[in-house]
């Protein structure tokens, strides 16, 4: 049993992990609702303020493309989700459930490919774009991003634990295969689809190398890249108030995500995914 | 045969995409980085042989970014390992606020690294106004006034870890605390029984059962830190050989790439000696598990 | 509808792939099932049973032999041309639709002709529900369901296609002991009031005894008999569908026929008029046991099992084939052993004889 002095240390260290974690987001937070002026004048910062303001937020929509990244990134997240779900659900259900020759020899393939780093690939990736002429696109932006081994793998392993007989009693009703995969697999494994879902989201939401190597025109950047414009060409490299804004504004969207889908996405990190 | 059809037709999109995007550039990689002297307007080259390779370990940058990312992972794998551990223990030891604490602590998995860098930025910047955040703290426990931002470059290493740490911990935290909830409570009531002492039930019960989990995320750990390169970003902006913070990573880049760029070759063979260190920290980590890391 | 197999043979390739050799799972299968019955298709485990119902159901293809529906071959046709319905054992309902809409899913399926309307759709379910008498449960979800209450469900997808034959894969076997009996009578019901020709597979003989009206017993892939219940029971062909059927299980000694008598350890247990002399297995089922002071039978005493109706005795042999005798006699008579040891005398309609080297039947 533990005695309460361990009790209380052990609460000082995680309120203190808790305090690391949260205070760069409350500072955010308050920076963004300081003025221009009082955040300047301030040589010690403040750790509150007693006139918040939301000009700052007026500031980063107006005075850089703010809400043009937003839309971007919402476009490049929603494609880039919808069709990689498309092809992994596709491959993952060949592979489960159909018999076919070669099946494991490819099967096995696709394994080795996860090892395969992104660095190594992107080179060509960016040359091949580039060649095609798809630079500032969003078919270009997409593209390479819409498989994922990982994914097949793991829908492949959820589809496989549905039980056989369910195939066959369909078998026997006269379903076809694809009925059987949109009636019965998918509703089945709708936890494992959102939660691949979820994660891709993140992902392309976060997308930082990618977009920055295949766009240059401010029209076609995602929020990390506008993020990364707006420090170093934005409001004036010291407007650090509309800066912490549009930083708000960027980072709502995945917080609330994760509030409402905090157990999903937990687990479901925890079954698979790693910082990327 | 139809069914092999229905198959094969299933399987066609992610076999095209990753045809195109995976394979194809693994086998080009390959290629450019041998091609010596590759003009990427002509597509032309002028020899094969390894003085891309040559090229590459001779560049000051590269070795900059080398010794720079061998740093970050030294110091910030197993200090964040470490203290994911420690959070994870005591997390796992307590039932009230337990929520809480998990949610809290897993937020900055879901932020987006550039947006939070700069925060991190801002309190690590001196500017004419202010000598930041950070800074100002540790005057108050009798420390110098230091920019770490672009301040000399141990300044600039510390923030840089601080961050990687801050990045990283979400994901390790959450996996030990599973990791913990998955040892069968038997095993302490019986260590109880025994009045086996805490920390003998710790590196004699705890520690062995969830070693697999501890090496999965050192392995992890490694591959992720020597890959680094958003974080970096977050916090000295895009010219990151000027600010002396490059990684290999953000050298393969700024090859390909921007104001430097241009050079798939040299950018290719940075790749491919990068592929090569992980590959072999990999398999060393692999062959210290077998000794170490127990098994069910 | 009739059914009619004919040198149905089933071979797999084996699973350990180093063995070349062929698992023949169902070997030269010949049967013909009459229409409207209830078929009780009984063997142990691995024995075929369900690859025959496999076959008939169309989910495998036939190595060899010919299937036929009535007059109509259906050999090579798919599951769904079949018009057959069929329940696994673990009921394979769809674990996210409704009662009502695992019952419906067969219907969608329908094309062409075939094809129902809503209102169609809607009569036919509610008729196979009030069948199964699942009639409150229409909204859940199958988790939210007993196991027999699942097993209505799943026998109600099956009928719910008018199915001309309806196949059950050990459909009790997932139910505890007071509900199998239940449902078994229920299914009884159910196959009854429809006339559809049902066959049935089980490994438990005591479940396709009470419900079949015939019983095929198969073992290795091969059929040992075919028959009414009481007639398998009662004349079996060989030794292994005697001790197949019957609990306790049939009791067999080794001994041999001898001067027109059968012997156990050289004592006449039997007459066997005109049969020659040879090594023979006798099996007595454990009803067959008088205790008789003077009965040719001396057996070890080991223990007396009160059963309220009756009383078993648990006894040894030299020449008994197994570990224990197991004697069943009525619970007023009293046991008194003498030195360790009691003795039997045979009823002779109790007892079968088989050859010793091929285990088939001797008739006396």
């Amino acid at each position: 049993m533990k005695t309460s002095k361990e009790k209380y240390l052990i609460y000082i260290l995680l309120g203190l992990w808790a305090l690391i974690v949260l205070f760069p987001f409350y500072w955010m937070l308050l920076t963004s609702v300081k003025s221009y002026s009082s955040y300047n004048s301030e040589y010690v910062p403040v750790f509150f303020t007693l006139k918040p303001t939301l000009e700052n937020y007026a500031t980063a929509f107006t005075a850089v493309p703010l809400a043009r990244y937003f839309l971007n990134t919402l476009v490049f997240t929603l494609a880039t989700t919808a069709i990689m779900m498309v092809v992994v659900v596709l491959s993952a259900f060949a592979f489960a459930r159909l018999e076919f020759r070669g099946k494991n020899l490819v099967f096995a393939l696709f394994l080795s490919l996860m090892m395969i780093p992104g660095e190594l690939v992107i080179i060509t990736n960016y040359v091949t774009i580039t060649n095609l002429n798809l630079r500032n696109t969003f078919t270009g932006l997409i593209l390479p991003s819409v498989t994922s081994v990982f994914y097949i793998y793991l829908l492949k392993e959820n589809f496989e634990q549905i039980p056989d007989n369910l195939y066959k009693a369909a078998k026997v009703d006269g379903t076809g295969d694809l009925r059987y995969l949109r009636k019965v697999m998918l509703p089945i494994a709708r936890p494992t689809l959102v939660t691949i879902t979820i994660l891709k989201v993140i992902e392309c939401w976060n997308a930082y190398v990618w977009p920055r190597l295949i766009t240059d025109d401010q029209n076609y950047f995602l929020v990390s890249g506008g993020i990364q414009e707006i420090r170093e060409n934005g409001f004036g490299r010291e407007n650090v108030p509309a800066m912490m804004a549009a930083v708000v504004v960027i980072s709502v969207p995945l917080v609330v995500l994760f509030l409402l889908f905090r157990h999903k996405i937990m687990e479901g990190v925890a079954r698979g995914g790693t910082k990327g | 045969m139809k069914k092999d059809l229905t198959a094969w037709l299933c399987l066609l999109p992610a076999i095209l995409f990753l045809g195109i995007f995976m394979i194809y550039p693994l086998v080009d990689v390959l290629v450019y980085s041998f091609e010596e002297g590759y003009n990427f307007a002509s597509r032309s080259f002028w020899g094969t042989g390894l003085y891309n390779y040559a090229y590459v370990l001779h560049d000051p940058f590269f070795i900059q970014a080398l010794k720079n990312t061998f740093i970050i992972v030294i110091i910030t794998v197993p200090l964040s390992t470490g203290i994911a551990l420690l959070i994870s223990l005591g997390l796992s030891s307590v039932k009230a606020l337990r929520d809480f604490f998990q949610t809290v602590f897993f937020l900055p998995y879901v932020t987006n690294t550039l947006a939070v860098g700069l925060v991190f930025m801002i309190l690590f910047k001196k500017t004419a106004y202010s000598d930041g955040l950070i800074s100002l703290l540790l005057q108050i426990f009798g420390g110098p006034s230091v920019d770490f931002i672009d301040g000399p470059y141990w300044a600039k290493m510390f923030a840089m870890c601080v961050y990687t740490i801050w990045i990283v911990m979400p994901f390790k935290i959450l996996i030990l605390t599973s990791a913990l909830a998955g040892v069968n409570p038997m095993y302490y009531k019986a260590a109880q029984v025994d009045a086996t002492p805490k920390w003998r039930i710790f590196y004699k019960i705890t520690l062995p059962m969830i070693s697999p989990m501890i090496f999965y995320l050192v392995i992890t750990g490694f591959i992720g830190a020597f890959k680094a390169y958003s974080d970096e970003v977050a916090l000295f902006g895009t010219d990151l050989n000027a600010a002396g913070m490059n990684t290999i990573v953000g050298y393969v880049y700024d090859m390909l790439y921007g104001n430097s760029g241009g050079y798939p070759s040299y950018a290719s063979a940075a790749a491919l000696i990068l592929f090569a260190i992980v590959f072999t920290i990999t398999v060393i980590n692999l062959m210290v598990s077998r000794k170490t890391v127990f098994y069910q | 509808m009739k059914i009619v197999l004919q040198h149905l043979t089933k071979r797999f390739p084996n699973r350990n792939k180093k063995i070349k050799e062929d698992v023949i799972a169902v070997n030269d299968f010949d049967l013909e099932i009459p229409d409207g019955k209830l078929i009780g298709l009984l063997g142990p485990s691995g024995c075929g049973k369900s690859t025959v119902l496999n076959l008939i159901c169309g989910l495998e293809k036939p190595t060899e032999g010919r299937i036929f529906f009535g007059e109509t071959e259906v050999t090579d046709l798919p599951p769904e041309k079949r018009g057959v319905g069929l329940v696994f054992q673990n009921y394979a309902l769809y674990p996210h639709l409704s009662v009502y809409d695992n019952i419906k899913f067969p219907l969608e399926n329908l094309r062409g002709s075939e094809k129902l309307t809503k209102e169609e759709m809607d009569a036919r379910i509610r008729e196979v529900v009030s069948l199964v008498q699942i009639d409150g449960l229409l909204e859940r979800k199958p988790n939210e369901l007993s196991g027999g209450q699942q097993q209505r469900v799943a026998i109600a997808r099956a009928l719910v296609k008018m199915p001309q034959v309806l196949l059950l894969d050990e459909p009790l076997s997932n139910l505890d002991a007071r509900l199998r009996i239940q449902t078994r009578e229920e299914l009884k019901r159910i196959q009854v009031e429809t006339g559809i020709t049902t066959i049935f597979v089980t490994h438990d003989q005591e479940e396709a005894m009470s419900i079949s009206d015939t019983i095929v017993v198969m073992k290795d892939g091969v059929l040992q008999q075919q028959g009414e219940p009481q007639e398998i029971y009662d004349e079996p062909v060989n030794l292994f569908v005697a001790s197949f059927l019957g609990t306790p299980k049939i009791n067999v000694f080794t001994g041999e026929i001898k001067n027109g008598q059968v012997c156990i350890d050289h004592m006449p247990v039997l007459e066997a008029n005109g049969q020659a002399d040879r090594e023979v297995l006798v099996a007595v089922r454990p009803e067959g046991f008088v205790l008789d002071e003077n009965g040719p039978l001396s057996c070890g005493f080991v223990s007396r099992e009160v059963m309220g109706r009756d009383t078993s005795i648990v006894a040894t042999h030299g020449d008994f084939q197994g570990e224990r005798i197991r004697a069943i006699i009525p619970s007023e008579q009293e046991v008194s052993p003498e030195n360790g040891m009691v003795r039997f005398s045979l009823k002779p309609h109790k007892v079968r004889i088989f050859d010793a080297k091929t285990q088939t039947r001797i008739k006396l």
